[in-house]
């Protein structure tokens, strides 16, 4: 094992996460999204949900310099790794945060592994303070890089990309499309007339998600001659952990909140907690948010310090947080009773980022297929 | 390939202890060992494994980092490095595991000067085996009901009663005892006692398994006599010292380098060659993608643990100091369980040869493994107790009683 032993987080990264954890505890971030969902809980009859975006919340991100972390200093950011990252998605998860950061900072790793001009001038421009989203799925949302539905021709782009996370949050969409010699990446004006943005109704309520269609869009290369493969499958270990991070972070949440409940909710004369039918699922969610944090911060370092095994444990973070995912959010609503149920309660906004989550670049199933390759 | 996070003395160390192990591993003895230390009974195996430890032992891989006067060798952070050299190198396990993973720990943290430096140097050299008395036919999972009596008579104790489970009781010099002096008081009335073997108030009869072996005994307690001085803790500590212990035994206690059977990422990578060496319904079993998900699955949670361990020593992402170790036995006597279950289901019908069967695979390792991963799951408190603890210690959850 060639990764540190306290998997690279030292002080000033332990400093960052208490920071941005500070930060967020003081934001309440369940409590402010609140209002955004007022009325549009009936999926029959309700308004569409807006997208939220709490810019305020963002304006400080950026002043706290959360947003440059992982954009390298020669093009004006912080310049660390992917394990400092890890620590800020780990916080945005268990805060269950909307925000464009997460996004950013999978921007951040698919850019780095670009050599262009363009690319580096976009990780500046995010310095700065821009939001990028990813538009990289086509319809069946199959994550193999040649899966993209967006065509690029005389410097045009046509076509839809789907399932486009934080697509109303962001300035600059980063399309992956099909190009004579394979795949490219491109940048994208979201405000650009031809560029049509077609809200998702989607479960999770914490992020927003779009349909995004190119009608003869102007569009900036990023990657050329068909090297956008190339650097999405370089970036892909990273885009893995982080989002396993933000799983990590949410079920520790769902743990805890649990756990809580089952020390005030009593039931034939005890608290919940009591009883072993109730007490021993916690501890397997107990047991389950353990594996895949030590296995995120395993797939963070290893980026980092040996990225000749960052795949590995990158396959194996992602498998394991997506059956975390999958039970913790399961047992945290089956274990609330009632209440766990309802639309009042914090863990059904959990639960549904999982659901979400659980299958961004792939679930378990496919990473375990991709892990056996390796093996 | 060596470790870029150690210091230049550890990193000699690990050297010295690739090469110690290159030239000094014994040969195969000539009839098999069996899995664990604690299945062994033929008095050759026992002769040949105290012999590899004391040799150990000398070259500095048990007892690495403990003081001099205790019989360490004075090292720091050493001893992680020489159990993980021992586990790769491929050589025979400790035999004396109770007496290096229990008593040696437990001694350490409640033990008199006295009874530190006479018994810790002859567990590291396997010159005195220990075994463990604390469960009893009616006391298994409910510890504390524990019944077997202690009543002090001038300067030392008079023992009746009998205990059960007691792996390595018929070449034991000592055993880990618990006894009762006062029976009306559950937890307080509970003390903890070094009992000598040796002696005509004490019977050992052997237990034969569900494997068929009979690594494990009943022993009886008929006017056996033990010590004041053999005592460990005040009179009425017995409970917390056996906690100590306990929480050895679980994985949680300091390391002295006991390493009692294969590596779990050892068993694992077996699994996968199993896999793809087995062919049936025309393909390597491999190559089913059902088979494959599940090997793969336990393959991630094999990892998990190993990442868990470095993880616990990591304050910042710890989650607090007895979180992670307490879920060492639960989880890895779990996994090796699942493990098994897929060896078994890869082999399919060859897996119903057994030890002795000319055609079985690795000659009956695999369903032999299988059935003795419920010592895990089962002996040292068993998963529900594991649970149970886990619950209300670490999670702060309602004490299930």
């Amino acid at each position: 094992m060639t990764t540190p032993k306290d998997f690279g987080f030292d002080d000033d990264i332990n400093m960052l996460k208490d920071t941005y954890a500070k930060f967020l505890l003081e934001q309440k971030t369940t409590e402010s999204l609140r209002p955004s969902l007022k009325g549009t809980e009936d999926p029959y009859h309700g308004s569409p949900r807006p997208a939220y975006f709490d810019t305020q919340n963002w304006q400080k991100t950026v002043e706290l310099g959360m947003h440059a972390v992982a954009i390298p200093e020669a093009q004006g950011g912080i310049g660390m790794g992917l394990v400092a990252a890890t620590a800020l998605a780990e916080e945005i998860g268990r805060y269950a945060l909307p925000t464009p950061l997460s996004n950013n900072l999978l921007a951040a790793f698919i850019l780095r592994q670009a050599p262009t001009d363009s690319a580096k001038q976009l990780l500046e421009d995010m310095a700065s303070g821009l939001c990028a989203a990813l538009a990289l799925y086509g319809e069946d949302g199959s994550l193999e890089a040649d899966s993209t539905d967006v065509q690029f021709s005389d410097g045009k782009l046509l076509g839809s990309a789907w399932y486009v996370t934080d697509a109303q949050k962001c300035d600059v969409l980063i399309v992956a499309a099909q190009c004579q010699d394979g795949i490219d990446l491109f940048r994208v004006n979201r405000a650009d007339p031809t560029v049509e943005l077609s809200p998702d109704r989607i479960v999770d309520l914490t992020r927003d998600q779009a349909r995004v269609a190119f009608h003869a869009t102007d569009a900036e290369p990023l990657t050329e001659q068909g090297q956008g493969s190339r650097c999405l499958n370089l970036a892909l270990p990273a885009l893995l952990t982080l989002t396993a991070a933000d799983i990590a972070g949410a079920a520790e949440w769902q743990l805890q909140a649990t756990a809580d409940y089952a020390k005030v909710r009593h039931q034939f004369d005890h608290p919940l907690g009591f009883f072993q039918a109730v007490k021993h699922p916690i501890v397997d969610m107990m047991i389950a948010t353990d594996e895949t944090r030590s296995l995120v911060y395993q797939a963070a370092a290893a980026f980092d310090f040996d990225p000749d095994d960052a795949a590995r444990c990158a396959h194996l973070a992602k498998s394991s947080a997506s059956d975390t995912a999958e039970f913790c959010a399961n047992r945290s609503t089956q274990l609330h009773g009632g209440i766990g149920f309802t639309w009042e309660a914090d863990v059904q906004i959990y639960h549904k980022r999982q659901m979400h989550s659980q299958f961004m670049f792939g679930d378990g199933v496919w990473q375990r297929a991709k892990l056996a390759e390796l093996l | 390939m060596s470790d870029k996070t150690l210091t230049p003395e550890q990193a000699e160390f690990q050297d010295f202890c690739r090469a110690w192990l290159q030239e000094n591993k014994p040969a195969p003895h000539p009839t098999p060992l069996p899995q664990a230390a604690y299945e062994v009974t033929d008095p050759s195996h026992l002769t040949y494994l105290t012999e590899w430890q004391a040799k150990c032992y000398e070259a500095g891989l048990i007892a690495s980092d403990l003081p001099k006067q205790y019989g360490g060798h004075g090292m720091t952070d050493c001893q992680q490095i020489a159990s993980n050299e021992v586990r790769s190198a491929g050589v025979p396990y400790f035999i004396n595991w109770i007496g290096l993973g229990m008593a040696v720990p437990t001694l350490l943290e409640c033990g008199t000067e006295a009874q530190k430096e006479t018994f810790l140097p002859p567990i590291f050299s396997a010159e005195h085996i220990w075994c463990q008395g604390f469960s009893e036919p009616g006391a298994g999972s409910d510890l504390a009901s524990l019944q077997a009596s202690a009543v002090k008579e001038g300067d030392q104790w008079i023992i009746n009663g009998s205990k059960v489970w007691t792996s390595l009781g018929h070449f034991a010099q000592y055993m880990l005892l618990l006894a009762r002096q006062d029976k009306n008081d559950k937890y307080g009335g509970i003390t903890y006692f070094l009992a000598p073997m040796d002696q005509p108030g004490i019977t050992v009869k052997p237990i034969h398994k569900m494997t068929g072996e009979s690594g494990f005994n009943e022993v009886f307690l008929d006017n056996a006599i033990v010590g004041d001085h053999l005592r460990v803790g005040n009179v009425g500590d017995g409970w917390k010292v056996a906690m100590a212990t306990l929480t050895s035994e679980r994985g949680a206690g300091v390391g002295v380098g006991a390493v009692v059977g294969e590596s779990p990422m050892a068993v694992m990578q077996q699994v996968i060659q199993l896999a793809k060496d087995t062919r049936r319904n025309g393909q390597r079993v491999w190559d089913d993608p059902v088979w494959r998900d599940r090997i793969v699955k336990v393959y991630e949670r094999t990892e998990a643990s190993l990442y868990n361990g470095r993880r616990a020593r990591v304050k910042a992402l710890n989650g607090g100091a007895m979180r992670i170790p307490l879920q060492g036995k639960l989880t890895g006597s779990e996994i090796s369980q699942s493990l098994h279950q897929i060896a078994l289901g890869i082999l399919g019908l060859k897996s119903s040869l057994y030890v002795g069967d000319e055609h079985a695979p690795a000659n009956g390792k695999w369903p032999l493994g299988y059935m003795n991963t419920y010592t895990g799951t089962i002996s040292g408190g068993s998963s529900e107790i594991q649970r149970n603890i886990l619950g209300e210690r670490v999670l702060g959850l309602a004490k299930s009683k």
